[in-house]
């Protein structure tokens, strides 16, 4: 690594998560947890509908279609302690930056992965969605319930929680700045969580 | 076939003519150990509460009269700091009938109130008082009626052990040839200060408790295992930390110690060479690069160091019976039922270092709980349902044994051999016997 490293390519390189990309976090923790206004219809309904076809591509595995969904400076985070905690000084289940994000999609696609040897298969119900448009980022705020229900080895299990998801503009759409995954049982006993939330 | 319910029953019923010994052989150990119900419930009498099992770490008990709730075997406890900062581990079993005392993972508190009746508890497990004491007769004796106690409780550098076993040697005698590498890994921290976080991963799989024991002493399984975790890591190119185990592991520079009283090492160090090695093949973690140019800038004489310690131990400790130091995390091994376990993965950070150290140290520690780990525990219950065929009794241990040149001793006792050997598991196994057999010293 010099001077000269281009970072750029996130997928490689993570220059970028330093101390304001963990106090983005906490800004975020504090939209999510107010109390925001009703919607327009119509801001509600293009929220739902991108996270149903979010909810499509996992549900169908297709994580390389998923995963285009990020932004390159993108969080995916699964934490342990209820509604986030300090991830400076705690553990996650996950918090993939896009190259981390880029190794669990890859790692996922391995076919050596034995906790996904049979793949889990899911299916999830996301309702309550919730909309906030921050005027002073540009970001959109979205909040939801969620339910997947897994299906692997023989096994059914079901995982409750909440999403916050922050969506960055993206020419026509959006695209995922920050998926934050709330299990409702985070800092419990689970059996292989390698399933994606 | 070895008469497998006859064992366990005769040594059962008289502990004093026991038979285990049949089921424990010098290269192999029965099925039985891994899927009978009566072995389990003898193993949670028996190995948690007769020999020095981990409890829980100085750190979760920050002040005085902390409180945080664990186990010992299948028994709750609540392990505690009094009033002059002593440590103490009472059962979680009100002396009344025995509702749990303590419903909370950590605090402080001076004294517990049982909610079912009322009765009072110090945190050291004297009984303060029963409500409307005049419905008792005269001999209702206070002092007999506090919380059983886990006899002997002590800290090694702040890892806190107990036993019920009176006659057990010292927690130093028990740790043995262990406590240097212990020291090692905690010397790691610059003031010796280690801080078990607040979150940890708690994974929990359908085997029983010792594969994962089993495993933490095994350099045989990680070029099979950990398949994805190697392919993963070699996506960007140059191979990256654990991936030496493919190349001849067998005559490769990592050694295991069989450290004595069910104790062993992998050695991983050998595979670095230098300051800085440890660091620069530890797999990418998020803000890496930005984190490298800050340590590299703010503290050029001693960055080598710091990046060295925000990466993993490379020691793999085992300290029998619950007790695995991976990377940084204090792994414990907590038995659920005969065929379920929950290995907790405690998170630790250290003092005396910049604060972008500790947040790397998490970043590092998400690693491998979420891809290593679970192909492991994938394999364990694999081995569970494998075990189901009654007519294969036996699990093999015999690698390396009686092969030349493998095994040397040195003056204190401890065997060294190749990271394969799987003397992690004849060594533990032999400590597993004794216990089960009712030894006392
Ligand atoms: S069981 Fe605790 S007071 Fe009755
Ligand atoms: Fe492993």
């Amino acid at each position: 690594m010099n001077a000269q490293t281009d970072y750029s390519d996130t997928s490689r390189w993570s220059y970028h998560v330093d101390a304001d990309f963990y106090a983005d976090l906490d800004r975020f923790a504090d939209l999510f947890t107010a109390d925001w206004a009703v919607a327009d219809v119509n801001v509600a309904r293009s929220a739902e509908g991108f996270l149903s076809r979010e909810a499509r591509l996992i549900d169908e595995a297709r994580f390389n279609d998923w995963i285009e969904l990020f932004t390159d400076d993108c969080l995916y985070w699964v934490p342990i302690t209820p509604g986030g905690g300090n991830p400076r000084l705690e553990v996650s289940h996950a918090f993939d930056d896009r190259r981390r994000l880029t190794d669990r999609v890859f790692w996922l696609r391995t076919g050596l992965a034995f906790s996904q040897i049979p793949q889990s298969r899911t299916r999830r119900l996301i309702t309550n969605v919730e909309v906030l448009d921050d005027p002073g980022s540009g970001y959109r705020l979205v909040r939801s319930n969620f339910i997947v229900h897994e299906f692997r080895a023989g096994v059914g299990k079901t995982y409750p929680g909440w999403y916050g998801h922050v969506l960055a503009p993206d020419g026509d759409g959006w695209k995922i700045r920050l998926k934050q995954v709330n299990l409702l049982d985070s800092e419990h006993g689970h059996e292989n969580l390698t399933l994606v939330f | 076939m070895v008469d497998v319910l006859s064992v366990v029953t005769d040594s059962v019923k008289d502990p004093k003519t026991p038979c285990w010994d049949d089921l424990v052989r010098e290269d192999r150990v029965h099925r039985s150990l891994y899927t009978e119900e009566r072995v389990f419930t003898e193993e949670m009498v028996k190995v948690f509460g007769q020999t020095w099992a981990y409890l829980a770490h100085e750190s979760q008990l920050p002040e005085k009269n902390s409180f945080v709730t664990g186990t010992l075997g299948l028994r709750p406890i609540v392990i505690t700091r009094d009033r002059k900062g002593g440590l103490h581990a009472v059962f979680n079993r009100c002396a009344h009938r025995a509702a749990t005392i303590c419903r909370e993972e950590a605090g402080v508190a001076k004294s517990f109130q049982c909610p079912y009746h009322g009765w009072t508890f110090r945190n050291t497990g004297e009984l303060v008082g029963a409500p409307w004491p005049s419905g008792y007769g005269a001999d209702f004796n206070k002092s007999e009626l506090g919380l059983g106690k886990v006899s002997r409780v002590e800290s090694y550098r702040g890892f806190i052990f107990g036993t019920l076993n009176e006659s057990a040697p010292s927690l130093e005698d028990f740790l043995g040839e262990a406590k240097p590498w212990l020291d090692y890994w905690i010397d790691r921290a610059p003031d010796g200060e280690v801080i078990v976080r607040a979150a940890a991963h708690r994974m929990v799989y359908r085997g029983n408790w010792k594969l994962a024991y089993d495993n933490g002493g095994d350099g045989y399984h990680p070029s099979f295992s950990h398949r994805s975790l190697l392919e993963m890591a070699s996506r960007l190119g140059d191979s990256k930390d654990m991936s030496y185990f493919g190349k001849t592991p067998d005559d490769g520079a990592m050694k295991i110690y069989s450290l004595g009283n069910g104790h062993s090492v992998i050695d991983q160090r050998p595979n670095f060479d230098g300051p800085g090695s440890i660091w620069a093949n530890q797999r990418p973690q998020p803000g890496r690069e930005r984190f490298e140019e800050l340590i590299r800038t703010k503290y050029p004489e001693d960055a080598d160091r710091l990046l060295d310690i925000s990466a993993g131990a490379q020691i793999n400790l085992s300290i029998f019976p619950n007790l695995l130091i991976i990377g940084n995390q204090i792994q414990v091994i907590e038995p659920l039922s005969v065929d379920k376990t929950q290995l907790v993965w405690n998170a630790t950070s250290i003092g005396g270092v910049p604060e972008e150290v500790n947040t790397m140290r998490m970043r590092t520690q998400e690693d491998f709980p979420a891809f290593g780990e679970p192909d492991d525990q994938a394999n364990f219950e694999e081995v569970q349902r494998g075990l189901a065929v009654t007519e294969v009794e036996w699990i093999l241990m015999n690698r390396g044994l009686n092969v030349d040149g493998w095994q040397s001793m040195d003056e204190t006792g401890v065997v060294v051999s190749a990271v394969t050997d799987e003397i992690h598991m004849r060594s533990y196994f032999q400590e597993w016997l004794r216990l089960m057999n009712g030894a006392r010293a």
